[in-house]
């Protein structure tokens, strides 16, 4: 095995992640005319700016302020919120869980929709069964995550009562009401997700269904259904998986604006609540966990497509 | 196309101008996507959307922003085809004036993502291997971030309004260009017609310009095609949040995120203002998809 690309993979990680801590460090930064100004609003003393000022060390030379937030940063101390004076690490570490979960959830269910209708597709190529999906996809990506949350609240919520409209129940306490609330907001951020892929798993399998061993296994008399799985299917799986991987970063976009939709008490509705609260210790915390997370998800995912083959060398 | 058609072209070619075989590449094409039948049917819906753009004021039946509140929450009907809103505002005028600021902040947006995400595109993929990797690199941390989030943080730190919703999405998309322009670049670089220009001493600007932007231009057209989906996708996000269009201008975004109070009484406030969102988005998705099928018919399933 090839562990030059590994270690390859891991450097360009790290490297990533700190120009992440430079780009949340530079949000408070480029905030026109003065941060502790425009926290604190028009009718704020001039003592108390220049006491915010102090606390957040704007007085500081640029590199000073960047290396010393990223020391705290790196110790997992985000600074103190603005709004309440409480440190900002377990308001966020509290948000994670919820976050991960919708993240998971949704990822399962895009993929549930995604592979069969994918792989039907393919091999059904050029009849209903095929024309259909790919319209579906096609309205899929083009409908804004927030609206199809809207209209799935205002149906199964609001006109029919069967789910929850919003909120949350940790799954430790209750699994069929954590359930319950999840579905919807599940559903809405899996099928935005599924629609995307739908299309690169139809193709990843059209590529491979042409390739000769696919032809040899058929010679072989090999079933149908072993061929598709075992040949087909595995090839295909390399390119499918890179295709997830970069749909990771997309999904987590969409999973912000689902959580706002849904009131998830996820990462994402935290950082919306620190931008109207001009809260920006909270904002910069709430989004180098999440960049960070997607971060890692990638770099878990390129070693997986790594693992499934050997092949790959770092470009 | 082939060679023939390409050589029975003789002709002298003016300084700057492309070959005969660009132009019949360029005609091709054309002649494929107007053949394309969803490209048709998603250019169709962007002329309407274009034409309640422009004239969108003039055209729509009742003033956006005129209130009627003895006509609060009416329902769709002949005198309001969409309704009414909570202020008495008729919603089907508000959809019509609202295609602008979608188009607006999807040209601008796309433009600056476009500027800048080539430019930086074919300078990292032209370069020596330093200034690549420091230019992807940066790209790459930009890209770490889920769009809808880098474009939150960036107008907490601007402010709201539609003018900075514009840079926002318009950064956010910049990594994009830049890996479509250098992944291009890279494929062409060590062609012949590049080798000879640098042969006949042209400087690294006049190739960049004349002899490698032209070659990479397709993928960049459908690329830009596909992002102004994103980016009107976007606007609608931020406004829905409330940190894009202000009231009380008529967005579609907006339109939805006041509503929301009396979806349950009036569904047709959370219907149509989203609807002209998808339908305007999947114009784009299908356009750009038909550009890709008639630009690089390789690909072509």
């Amino acid at each position: 095995m090839n562990y030059q690309y590994v270690v390859q993979r891991l450097l360009l990680a790290l490297i990533v992640v700190l120009g992440v801590t430079f780009v949340v460090f530079m949000i408070m930064q480029i905030v026109p005319g003065d941060p502790a100004r425009v926290i604190l609003g028009p009718y704020a003393s001039d003592e108390s700016v220049a006491g915010l000022r102090d606390r957040l060390g704007l007085d500081r030379p640029f590199f000073e302020q960047y290396l010393g937030w990223l020391a705290k940063a790196a110790r997992g101390d985000f600074g103190q919120s603005l709004l309440n004076g409480q440190d900002v690490a377990p308001q966020l570490w509290g948000r994670v869980g919820p976050s991960l979960e919708l993240a998971l959830v949704s990822l399962a269910v895009g993929l549930a929709i995604a592979f069969p209708i994918g792989i039907v597709s393919a091999l059904k190529q050029g009849s209903l069964l095929d024309i259909v999906p790919t319209i579906f996809s096609q309205i899929g990506v083009s409908i804004p995550s927030f609206w199809m949350g809207i209209l799935l609240i205002l149906f199964f919520s609001l006109n029919l009562d069967l789910l929850p409209p919003s909120g949350y129940t940790p799954i430790s306490e209750d699994v069929g009401d954590w359930l319950a609330h999840i579905i919807l907001p599940a559903f809405t951020a899996g099928f935005v997700s599924a629609s995307i892929q739908t299309r690169f798993i139809r193709s990843a399998m059209l590529d491979v269904l042409n390739a000769n061993y696919v032809m040899t296994a058929r010679a072989k008399g090999l079933a149908e259904r072993a061929v598709i799985l075992r040949h087909a299917l595995r090839n295909a799986l390399i390119n499918i998986v890179t295709i997830i991987g970069l749909q990771i970063t997309a999904l987590f976009s969409g999973l912000v604006l689902v959580e706002i939709v849904f009131s998830w008490p996820g990462l994402g509705r935290l950082a919306l609540n620190a931008v109207e609260e001009r809260d920006y210790p909270l904002l910069q915390g709430a989004v180098l966990v999440i960049a960070i997370i997607v971060t890692i998800v990638n770099l878990l995912i390129d070693l997986l497509y790594f693992l499934l083959d050997p092949r790959i060398e770092y470009a | 196309m082939t060679i023939e058609t390409i050589s029975s072209k003789k002709r002298k070619p003016q300084a700057g101008e492309t070959l005969g075989p660009a132009n019949t590449l360029w005609r091709d094409a054309a002649r494929r996507l107007l053949r394309h039948r969803l490209a048709m049917f998603g250019a169709a819906v962007l002329c309407i959307v274009i034409v309640m753009g422009v004239f969108g004021p003039a055209i729509s039946p009742y003033d956006p922003n005129g209130m009627d509140f003895a006509n609060r929450f009416a329902g769709p009907s002949l005198e309001h085809w969409m309704g009414t809103d909570d202020f008495g505002r008729d919603i089907f005028s508000r959809v019509i004036v609202g295609a602008r600021v979608s188009l607006q902040v999807g040209l601008v947006a796309v433009s600056v993502a476009t500027l800048f995400g080539t430019a930086l595109g074919l300078i990292a993929g032209y370069s020596a291997r330093a200034t690549d990797e420091v230019i992807m690199r940066a790209m790459d941390v930009l890209y770490a971030f889920p769009a809808i989030l880098l474009a939150i943080a960036i107008m907490a730190a601007l402010g709201k309004g539609i003018d900075n919703a514009m840079i926002a999405i318009g950064i956010v998309y910049v990594p994009i260009f830049a890996r479509i322009a250098r992944a291009a670049v890279l494929g062409i670089r060590n062609e012949e017609f590049i080798i000879a220009a640098k042969a006949m001493g042209a400087g690294d600007i006049r190739i960049l310009a004349l002899h490698v932007l032209p070659n990479v231009l397709s993928p960049i057209i459908v690329e830009v095609t596909l992002s102004l989906a994103f980016a009107i996708l976007a606007e609608a996000a931020l406004s829905y949040l409330g940190l894009g269009t202000q009231p009380p201008d008529p967005s579609w975004g907006r339109m939805l995120s006041e509503g929301r109070a009396f979806y349950r009484q009036s569904g047709w406030m959370a219907f149509f203002p989203g609807f002209a969102i998808t339908l305007t988005v999947m114009g784009f998705n299908f356009l750009g998809d038909g550009l890709r099928d008639a630009l690089d018919p390789k690909l072509r399933r």
